[in-house]
């Protein structure tokens, strides 16, 4: 049981920090539902 | 092996405090979207002189006149504070004026866009005839100028983009066609801010490096914006354009693209063209990006800060064949951000930094500097960018301690020693590597270094092609000294592989036996 379980989630991730993909895999261990995931540039 | 070297470099700055307001993407957005803001109104009191950005410390280390790591010498923020006695002339390149960049964009403009008002191109050229690297056959194409009132026709009727200079309209880029929508008026300023920009960085390398711009035979450049038309956007050459401007006669050229990652794609292309004898001395260069002035400036005006990203960025270097002196490009050396990588830090790290070194047989503190994204954290912070070679310089450290290369306690001390403070400014592929690679010139020439890394990142993300970044990185060695002669056949490398495969081949058979 996790606390992303049932959840909808809104990935915004930073390239030179942690990007969408990186956060997106590690949500596949749970059953949240992941309904945005993008990476943006901050520089 | 003969690797090719890197010979010189140029780097230039342009103060463009009205191109902020009229054509920074962020201001632009929100007079379209907002047009009474709060921001817009009181953007103006934010912009510095002319004198403020000469003097402000990462300008000067850009340009030359400081090294790095003298920026530790200055508590932050540095936008309150000054170097002394600052020029804006220095060891790399200078920092131009805004009047005297319109009136160079004027001279770079080969299809007639550029109208000037008439006092206006007099006083500039004046300006630029007291240049030391503005040629008279170019200053000589400035012209009389225009009347305004035949310029605010171009703007009203024709849909000409205006050219500001202390808020007043000085000139302005007409459309070079009515309908292609990739040669319009907005399109055409851009690009010839590129050009203008790219041809100043390399004018500064040739000047100051004592090269023979007629023994340069390819240019390959690498900035953000992309030229051509309706048919064929992006088709090119800003490198054979800038290649005509600066008399290059016996070069071509090409464009290369790939985000903030493209200088360091184009350093490792450079190298290999070199390395295979296709070209002796290949240019890389890049303009700036009109497009990103003032890109954090909400952030900086509501932390009442000045807009401190008021700079355009050019650059230039010159890679040529192995001279026995200037670093050499290990282009055995290459890290690759590849589609399989995964996007996770340590395997972004591994595939940028660890994975080069592990070819060479080198440990990640066997590079005495590397040089990251270095874009300048006085301008990032405030915005909640954080400091972004700082970040970098952590996460490098951190697969040192797990590759037992390194104590753990070193962790913190290891950006001060193997990186740098971040000096560049915020132009996308500006800050991606090759700001370093001049001081890394200096500090390889007085025995400060003997190995550096330089890192490129690119958010290929925004072109909404693929979800993928990417990254390339390269190591510069010190030069030993010795030339492979050509015609000599077998490299040294290739002689071990042999010897050591003919004794393999004796102890099997003597197994066999």
């Amino acid at each position: 049981m996790s606390v992303f379980d049932g959840k909808k989630i809104i990935i915004i991730g930073d390239r030179d920090g942690i990007p969408g993909p990186a956060i997106e895999e590690c949500l596949k261990s749970t059953d949240a539902e992941v309904v945005y995931s993008s990476t943006e540039c901050f520089v | 092996m003969n690797y090719s070297v890197l010979k010189g470099a140029g780097y230039i700055l342009v103060h463009t405090p009205d191109m902020i307001i009229h054509n920074g993407t962020t201001q632009t957005g929100e007079r379209r979207a907002n047009p009474e803001s709060e921001y817009l109104k009181k953007l103006p009191e934010h912009l510095r002189s002319f004198e403020e950005v000469v003097s402000y410390p990462p300008n000067q280390t850009y340009i030359g006149t400081l090294k790095p790591e003298d920026l530790n010498d200055f508590e932050m923020p540095w936008y309150d504070k000054q170097v002394e006695g600052a020029d804006r002339f220095g060891k790399f390149g200078e920092i131009m004026p805004q009047d005297e960049f319109i009136g160079l964009i004027k001279i770079n403009d080969v299809f007639d866009l550029v109208m000037l008002e008439s006092n206006f191109s007099k006083e500039v050229k004046k300006k630029l005839e007291d240049h030391p690297l503005v040629k008279d056959e170019l200053v000589a194409k400035l012209k009389d100028g225009e009347d305004i009132s035949d310029i605010q026709k171009a703007i009203n009727n024709f849909a000409a983009e205006a050219i500001y200079h202390n808020d007043k309209v000085v000139g302005c880029v007409k459309r070079a066609h009515e309908t292609d929508p990739n040669l319009n008026a907005h399109v055409m300023f851009e690009n010839l801010a590129v050009k203008a920009s790219g041809v100043l960085a390399a004018e500064n390398l040739i000047a100051k490096n004592d090269i023979n711009v007629e023994d340069i035979d390819y240019v390959i450049e690498c900035s953000e914006e992309a030229c051509g038309d309706i048919n064929q956007r992006g088709g090119g050459n800003f490198a054979k354009a800038i290649a005509e401007m600066i008399g290059a006669v016996n070069a071509t050229g090409s464009d290369l693209r790939a985000f903030c990652a493209a200088p360091t794609h184009a350093l490792i292309e450079a190298a290999a063209l070199v390395q295979a004898g296709v070209y002796e001395n290949v240019l890389v260069a890049a303009g700036g990006a009109v497009a990103k002035l003032g890109m954090n400036g909400k952030d900086h005006v509501k932390k009442d800060m000045p807009i401190i990203e008021d700079v355009l960025g050019g650059f230039a270097v010159l890679v040529t064949k192995n001279d026995g002196m200037h670093p050499v490009i290990r282009t055995d050396l290459v890290g690759r951000h590849t589609v399989g990588t995964g996007s996770s830090p340590q395997a972004v790290i591994t595939a940028l930094i660890t994975a080069p070194l592990d070819k060479g047989g080198l440990k990640i503190t066997d590079v005495d500097k590397y040089s990251v994204e270095m874009q300048n954290p006085d301008i990032t912070k405030p915005a909640g960018a954080g400091d972004v070679p700082a970040s970098n310089y952590k996460m490098i450290a951190a697969l040192g301690v797990k590759r037992k290369e390194m104590e753990r306690k070193d962790v913190a001390t290891f950006g001060s020693k193997h990186g740098m403070p971040g000096w560049a400014p915020t132009q996308g592929h500006i800050p991606s590597g090759v700001p370093y690679i001049g001081p890394a010139l200096e500090a390889f020439k007085n025995g400060e270094i003997n190995r550096a890394m330089i890192v490129g990142k690119g958010s290929l993300f925004l072109a909404r092609m693929t979800n993928q970044f990417d990254g390339v990185s390269v190591i510069l060695e010190k030069n030993t000294g010795k030339i492979e002669t050509s015609g000599s056949g077998v490299s040294e490398q290739e002689i071990r592989t042999m010897i050591a495969e003919t004794m393999k081949d004796f102890a099997k058979n003597l197994m066999g036996e």
